[in-house]
């Protein structure tokens, strides 16, 4: 174990207070995006837990994410509104241009996309998020301009 | 005690006993999944749900109180237990027929009393990927109903953390770490976890067929080898009762299936012996920093020790296990005796275990003879299956004797198989090493209770030896810390000799011995320490009546010295019954 890594710092800093297991989870998701192994690996030797009771943890609580996610993430409104309004159908659509399911991200990390319970703004139903922009009255057809937009947004910032 | 009524039955218990505890001492039967005698209730699966007053409670986590009044079984409860049978069925997949546990199934044996034979229920259930990377255990996720008996033994009593629970809700499934292969995982292969399954979930990696093929091929010379703690179980297979010790008929059984030689791994406990006591007196007169020396014959003891302690490599035993060290003599010793290829020679051992499959490759030195020593290695479960599959009918085999030089035994030997009795045969013969005298006081009763810690003092003529027992992988670690505490300090070591056995009791609960049925009946029962203790008295009643009870006493074992090895710790000795140790990580 490096001593320096991210993890062994968390560890070190949460190993002497009961219970917070959670927290030290949460810390490393909060610099990483995920939760790698290794630096799960990494937390458990810090702090003195079995790995198998941290994978516990982590796959016990939806938050938690073990792969790294997308830069792009698409949360598709699947609350009452929304899907009565047909947000399902795009859904569909999402999967089928990304060729994923939800909860997974796309091979070479450009997308995430996630199904979410109601995002607050019902009046624009059936509604997209994506990494904070808001799309309303959304239909299946629009899918592949927003993901070209966002093609094009994260080639930018590349450079 | 508490007084109360079951079923309008009078029954005095001790306070804090629960209502599931209580019902079956009044030889009432309440029907449970998750419970199991061994582990503590988790108020899982709700089979044993009672009515106490008029209130439905689960029976398993529910003490008893003055006047209760409980009732067990009446129609609204069998109806409430049917639907929780259909709805762990519906995430079941059918295929008794076909699954290794059908016939010892705890869950067969409730859908069969309940007669649910057309569920009304959808199936939900999910085709995982077997897990049988560790080639000892199987671990197949779409049998399992997560009544977590598995994990709580693997965390908790073992203290190995290989399983644990992935996920949650209708995806919840027992896994290793992050859904990982087990051989990548900290299991050490012990199969307490496949003891504890009531389904088919978890099995042992069966290799009968193997087996079959090698007895069939003309050409070969098939050895058995038959371990201590087999002959006093599976008579349970063929409705014996519990601790009944049938070597002979064992033997008879080995040769009607066609094995070529019967001998018995006793004979390589009484020369692990010979070699482990020399080891101690060496180590204790010449070395005695090297002391406390850990026993080493126990596979998924030296797994993870070579994983979780790899700091007390030096303090461990080099010599081989009994089974390995069997299997090097017959490709040596005696294939050169009589004449024979050891590249024809197929050893096949009956063991307790099912980290004995995994022992037989542990390393380059479990091949010592220039072949795999021991070829494989069938739990107890699978020999009682050979041997249903080829119609011999166990019950009315006559007794025989084992084949010579590698079938003679002493009681001490045949004690290697419950928790304390290497500990007991290991100082009948270190003292007649150091003192030139025999012991006389010869029982170590003290060492062979089902304590999980046992520790003693023996005098050998005014020199005291601190001697420990440490049973069941939990265990463990409160011995070693105290020797690593010790070791830290400077101060005095707490012990010289340290025997561990990574099962409860012992290897009469080996992960490979066969599921514990109630006698008579087909009924699918969790081993108890009764059982246990059981099986035990088989073993510890031979070594009373045993003509020899010294290692040191076997002829065929000083007919071996003499002609092949020399003596004890010999370099000839060296290379075919001692091993090597290597630190490895916890996670690969």
């Amino acid at each position: 174990m490096d001593g320096n890594s991210v993890a062994s710092q968390v560890a070190a800093k949460w190993r002497k207070k009961r219970g917070s297991l959670i927290m030290a989870l949460h810390e490393i998701q909060g610099v990483k995006g995920y939760v790698p192994w290794e630096d799960a690996v990494d937390i458990a030797a810090g702090m003195g837990i079995p790995l198998a009771r941290i994978y516990e943890v982590l796959t016990f609580y939806n938050f938690f994410k073990l792969d790294a996610p997308g830069k792009a993430v698409i949360s598709v409104c699947t609350g009452t509104a929304c899907y009565l309004k047909g947000n399902d159908k795009v859904l569909e659509e999402f999967k089928k241009e990304l060729g994923i399911k939800e909860g997974e991200s796309t091979a070479d990390r450009m997308f995430h996309l996630q199904c979410v319970r109601c995002v607050g703004c019902c009046g624009l139903a059936p509604v997209c998020v994506v990494n904070g922009k808001t799309y309303g009255r959304v239909t299946p057809t629009d899918v592949r301009g927003i993901l070209e937009e966002w093609r094009k947004k994260l080639a930018e910032d590349e450079e | 005690m508490v007084k109360l009524k079951i079923d309008n039955f009078d029954v005095d218990v001790p306070a804090g006993t629960t209502i599931l505890e209580a019902a079956r001492t009044a030889q009432i039967d309440i029907p449970t999944l998750c419970k199991h005698p061994d582990v503590d209730p988790s108020a899982g699966c709700g089979m044993c749900i009672v009515k106490v007053n008029g209130r439905v409670l689960r029976s398993c986590c529910t003490p008893v109180a003055e006047g209760m009044e409980v009732i067990t079984g009446d129609a609204e409860i069998v109806n409430v237990r049917r639907t929780v049978l259909e709805l762990i069925l519906s995430n079941h997949p059918n295929e008794c027929l076909t699954c290794i546990r059908s016939g010892h199934c705890e869950l067969q044996d409730l859908a069969n009393n309940f007669g649910i034979a057309h569920s009304q229920l959808p199936s939900l259930n999910k085709k995982y990927e077997l897990d049988d990377s560790t080639r000892s255990i199987v671990l197949d996720p779409s049998k399992c109903i997560v009544c977590g008996r598995c994990v709580e033994v693997c965390q908790n009593q073992q203290n190995v953390w290989a399983l644990s629970y992935l996920n949650r809700g209708l995806a919840t499934r027992i896994s290793a770490a992050g859904g990982i292969k087990l051989a990548d995982s900290p299991c050490i292969k012990c199969g307490q976890c496949s003891a504890h399954c009531p389904t088919g979930a978890i099995v042992e990696y069966d290799e009968t067929q193997k087996v079959w093929e090698m007895l069939r091929d003309p050409e070969l010379i098939t050895i058995v080898q038959i371990a201590p703690a087999v002959r006093v179980a599976i008579g349970e297979e063929f409705g014996y009762d519990f601790g009944e010790n049938l070597t002979g008929k064992t033997y008879a059984a080995l040769r009607r299936l066609g094995f070529d030689k019967v001998f018995d791994t006793n004979f390589g406990a009484d020369l692990t012996i010979i070699e482990e006591a020399s080891e101690f007196v060496s180590r204790f007169k010449e070395n005695p920093e090297s002391l406390p020396m850990f026993t080493s014959c126990c596979p998924a003891w030296v797994d993870m020790l070579e994983k979780y302690h790899s700091d007390m490599i030096p303090h461990f035993s080099t010599c081989k296990s009994p089974q390995s060290m069997v299997g090097a003599l017959a490709k040596t010793y005696y294939a050169e005796k009589m004449a024979i290829d050891p590249a024809k020679i197929r050893v096949i051992s009956v063991m307790p275990c099912t980290a004995k499959k995994w022992e037989i490759t542990r390393s380059k030195d479990m091949s010592s003879s220039g072949y795999q020593d021991v070829d494989v290695s069938l739990t107890t479960r699978e020999l009682a299956r050979m041997i249903k599959q080829s119609g011999v009918n166990f019950r009315a085999l006559p007794e025989e004797e084992a084949d010579s030089p590698l079938g003679e035994y002493t009681g001490a030997g045949t004690i290697f198989g419950t928790t304390g009795g290497v500990m007991a045969a290991a100082l009948r013969t270190a003292y007649f090493y150091i003192t030139g005298e025999e012991l006389g006081d010869i029982d170590f009763r003290d060492i062979e209770t089902l304590d999980g810690v046992k520790e003693a003092e023996i005098d050998i003529k005014g020199t005291k030896i601190c001697i420990a027992v440490a049973h069941g992988a939990g265990n463990v670690e409160k011995v070693i810390d105290k020797v690593r505490n010790a070791k830290a300090s400077g101060e005095e070591m707490p012990y010289h000799f340290i025997e561990v056995m990574a099962c409860r009791g012992g290897c009469i609960s080996g992960g490979g011995q066969p599921r514990v049925m109630m006698p008579g009946q087909p009924k699918p029962r969790g081993i108890t320490d009764d059982i246990r203790a059981k099986r035990a008295k088989g073993l510890l009643d031979e070594d009373l009546q045993a003509k020899n009870r010294r290692s040191h006493h076997n002829e065929s074992v000083k007919t071996l010295y003499k002609e092949y090895l020399g003596k004890a710790g010999s370099g000839k000795a060296h290379e075919l019954l001692h091993t090597h140790y290597t630190p490895r990580p916890v996670y690969k």
